[in-house]
């Protein structure tokens, strides 16, 4: 899993039923302080997150298939919690 | 799952016996403020997508995985939505940098 901001959101009303009932959202993955930005990607919400939220990404597609509790879901990344706090002792 | 906009179709008369009947588009990858992040590639079709729509796509297994029919084909990218509305907000509105120690999100 990745942490990641959530940064836009997406309106497709042609879709693919597997993408139906939940929004997609723009995930912009997090970095290490004075790392390139790492590429954004799009990501099913199974939490109602928002724009702003931090959150953990699940960007393999069977945890995927499992999260939307459909063996054959053609999603990839889903979106599987809203981070509240972070603890990082030692940072380089 | 990434941004694709649709540059033109491809016709393929010899190919895998089970990609017969795929509609297939050339697409330009997009990154979330729609500049290209490479080179043109070729997605199989499911949303009747037209050249010049900006779409939703998806990579590897799960591409095939969106066929109507037959999920076991050879496809690597599918287009799976065509995107009516996209907010997206400015990168330097977030903090997207990991911080030492103790930070609270919500």
């Amino acid at each position: 899993m990745i942490l990641g901001k959530v940064t836009g959101t997406v309106v497709t009303t042609i879709s693919h039923p597997h993408y139906k009932n939940r929004r997609l959202l723009v995930v912009q993955p997090l970095m290490l302080p004075g790392q390139e930005p790492e590429g954004d990607f799009l990501a099913l919400d199974n939490t109602h997150a928002g724009v702003g939220d931090t959150v953990l990404v699940n960007r393999e597609g069977n945890a995927a298939r499992q999260v939307l509790n459909n063996p054959d879901a053609c999603v990839i990344s889903v979106i599987v919690g809203i981070v509240d706090s972070l603890n990082i002792p030692e940072l380089e | 799952m990434l941004f694709g906009r649709v540059r033109g179709t491809a016709v393929s008369t010899i190919k895998y016996p089970d990609l017969k009947g795929l509609k297939l588009l050339v697409v330009e990858p997009l990154n979330k403020h729609l500049d290209p992040t490479g080179p043109l590639q070729v997605a199989v079709d499911v949303v009747q997508a037209g050249p010049g729509d900006l779409c939703v796509m998806v990579r590897s297994r799960e591409a095939a995985l969106a066929m109507r029919e037959n999920t076991f084909v050879p496809v690597d990218l599918a287009l799976v939505g065509v995107v009516d509305e996209l907010t997206v907000h400015p990168d330097d509105e977030f903090d997207l940098t990991l911080k030492k120690g103790s930070v609270r999100y919500t």
